[in-house]
């Protein structure tokens, strides 16, 4: 943690991004247009899920962030409670909706690959049931960080919610589990069974590796974005 | 311990005073209850394998409708200035706070669903059932509609949000609660259920007392 | 690419608008910010 407190700092925070931003971008796109070849073209299609294995190369990475995003939040909210980094609290504000997004796209992903493989957009599936309910923590965190009138309360607010909702996702996906095998036969088809073969595990990997630049790219912009949107009504509160 | 006994006492006193607002939250229970028959269709059995699901949820929303006064009133007239600056902690407040809460919604749900049950054709043990599981699991309802109340307080359209804060967290309450009797009816484990639904409850009164202090320090600053 | 492509397809479209629109929208949000900033004459220290 000692590493990363330098960048508590708001002015360092954005010589640090400044820096990092473009570079990061050109490697984020780099990235894509070799995933979306690896993803699309070159890896071939799955012995019993056909041309959907393509999809969980964008799935499969989505699910990951999202989950790593709350993390992110919990971690930012905590950094935020204890220490009162105030990047905590902007950093917070701009992840949530990149974190949200990223699961709106696992959910409509997994919908999409549902219906040839399940012969439905949706099951009540614990896995899909307990990713709705984590875009549902992540929507009650963003309106809860932008529902009052000074900005701080929002942002320690969320911060509280963050670290209960880390508390309780574990209890949310331990009971949905159960709830899942108390009411439905599990008959679903996993990705790729128990190994994953290279050809499959390669560009999943690689793609999880941009969607990852690209979640922390977003996040970057977003938080500078927010360090100046603070002082704008910092100047307009003097006004 | 006598301050939190107090808290609790001065509470139900306000209530005493006001009971409509008790009543509103148990008739909307009813009502919206026996609005599923109407929308769902009469048969029996479809009414019979529904019902602790419909009164579980229903309990739910009728808990949370309650909620958004919770610390809404002593923040407007400084009684949360107060309790902020006594020596005892704030935690043992909140507490007190949601306590009073379940006496109020919480346990009158409790008594009042098995006559609801009735109406949906559920066996008498299954009626019991019910409402053990409703004594059990609405105080974890009242600590995280608590916490929700606390984290919404002074917020724009503090009640949606509320809602929207407080839901997907009782999810794994209202997951066993309705399991459970679920599990009663058809042969499945019901202690099992119930001693989970009691762990929640546990894990709710462990952690929600001090986020709910926090919340209600950084509101009161 | 014959048997699923359009639910394949339509799974990267998705993807492109939710995740493309959050690139465009955080751009777009800086931008203004930032001319917001240097029409009061708070231009961004570098």
């Amino acid at each position: 943690m000692a590493d990363l407190h330098f960048l508590a700092n708001p002015a360092r925070f954005r010589r640090f991004s400044q820096r990092v931003v473009p570079s990061l971008s050109v490697a984020t796109a780099l990235m894509l247009a070799v995933g979306l070849y690896l993803a699309l073209l070159q890896s071939p299609p799955d012995y019993q899920q056909g041309d959907t294995v393509r999809i969980m190369f964008v799935h499969v990475p989505s699910a990951w962030l999202a989950m790593a995003g709350y993390a992110l939040l919990a971690g930012l909210g905590a950094s935020l409670l204890i220490w009162r980094h105030p990047l905590a609290a902007l950093m917070a504000r701009a992840a949530a909706p990149v974190g949200a997004g990223f699961c709106a796209v696992c959910l409509l992903t997994g919908s999409l690959w549902g219906r040839p493989m399940w012969g439905a957009y949706w099951v009540w599936d614990a896995r899909l049931t307990s990713m709705l309910l984590l875009f549902f923590l992540y929507l009650g965190h963003i309106a809860l960080s932008r529902a009052y009138d000074e900005p701080d309360r929002g942002d320690r607010a969320a911060a509280i919610l963050a670290l209960i909702g880390v508390i309780n996702l574990p209890i949310i996906k331990f009971s949905v589990d159960w709830w899942n095998t108390l009411h439905q036969p599990a008959s679903v088809a996993r990705l790729g069974g128990p190994s994953i073969h290279p050809s499959i595990l390669v560009p999943l990997l690689w793609m999880a590796a941009t969607l990852f630049l690209l979640f922390v790219l977003l996040v970057l912009l977003r938080t500078d974005t927010e360090i100046d949107r603070r002082r704008l009504e910092n100047a307009e509160q003097q006004a | 311990m006598s301050g939190f006994v107090a808290l609790v006492a001065r509470d139900l006193r306000l209530v005493w005073r006001r009971p409509g607002d008790v009543a509103v939250v148990l008739a909307f229970f009813v009502v919206a209850t026996t609005l599923f028959p109407l929308g769902i269709g009469p048969e029996a059995n479809v009414l019979a394998r529904i019902a602790a699901g419909v009164l579980w949820c229903a309990a739910l929303f009728a808990a949370l409708l309650s909620l958004d006064r919770l610390f809404a009133a002593d923040f407007e007239d400084g009684t949360l200035d107060l309790l902020l600056l006594a020596p005892w902690p704030l935690e043992l407040a909140a507490l007190a706070k949601c306590c009073a809460h379940w006496i109020v919604t919480g346990l009158p749900l409790a008594v009042l669903a098995p006559l609801l049950g009735v109406a949906f054709g559920l066996e008498p043990a299954v009626l019991l059932a019910l409402s053990a599981t409703l004594l059990v699991g609405t105080p974890t309802l009242s600590l995280i509609g608590g916490l929700a109340a606390a984290l919404t307080l002074g917020a724009r359209k503090s009640g949606a949000l509320l809602a929207l804060l407080a839901l997907p967290l009782c999810v794994p309450t209202l997951i066993f609660g309705a399991g459970a009797v679920e599990a009663l009816a058809t042969g499945g484990d019901f202690r099992a259920h119930i001693a989970v639904l009691a762990a929640l409850a546990l894990v709710a009164l462990a952690t929600t007392p001090w986020a709910i202090a926090a919340a209600l320090r950084q509101a009161g600053e | 690419m014959s048997t699923h492509a359009v639910y394949v397809m339509s799974a990267y479209l998705v993807a492109l608008v939710i995740l493309g629109g959050l690139l465009i929208s955080s751009l777009a949000a800086r931008q203004r910010v930032r001319r917001e900033l240097s029409a009061r004459g708070l231009e961004r220290k570098r």
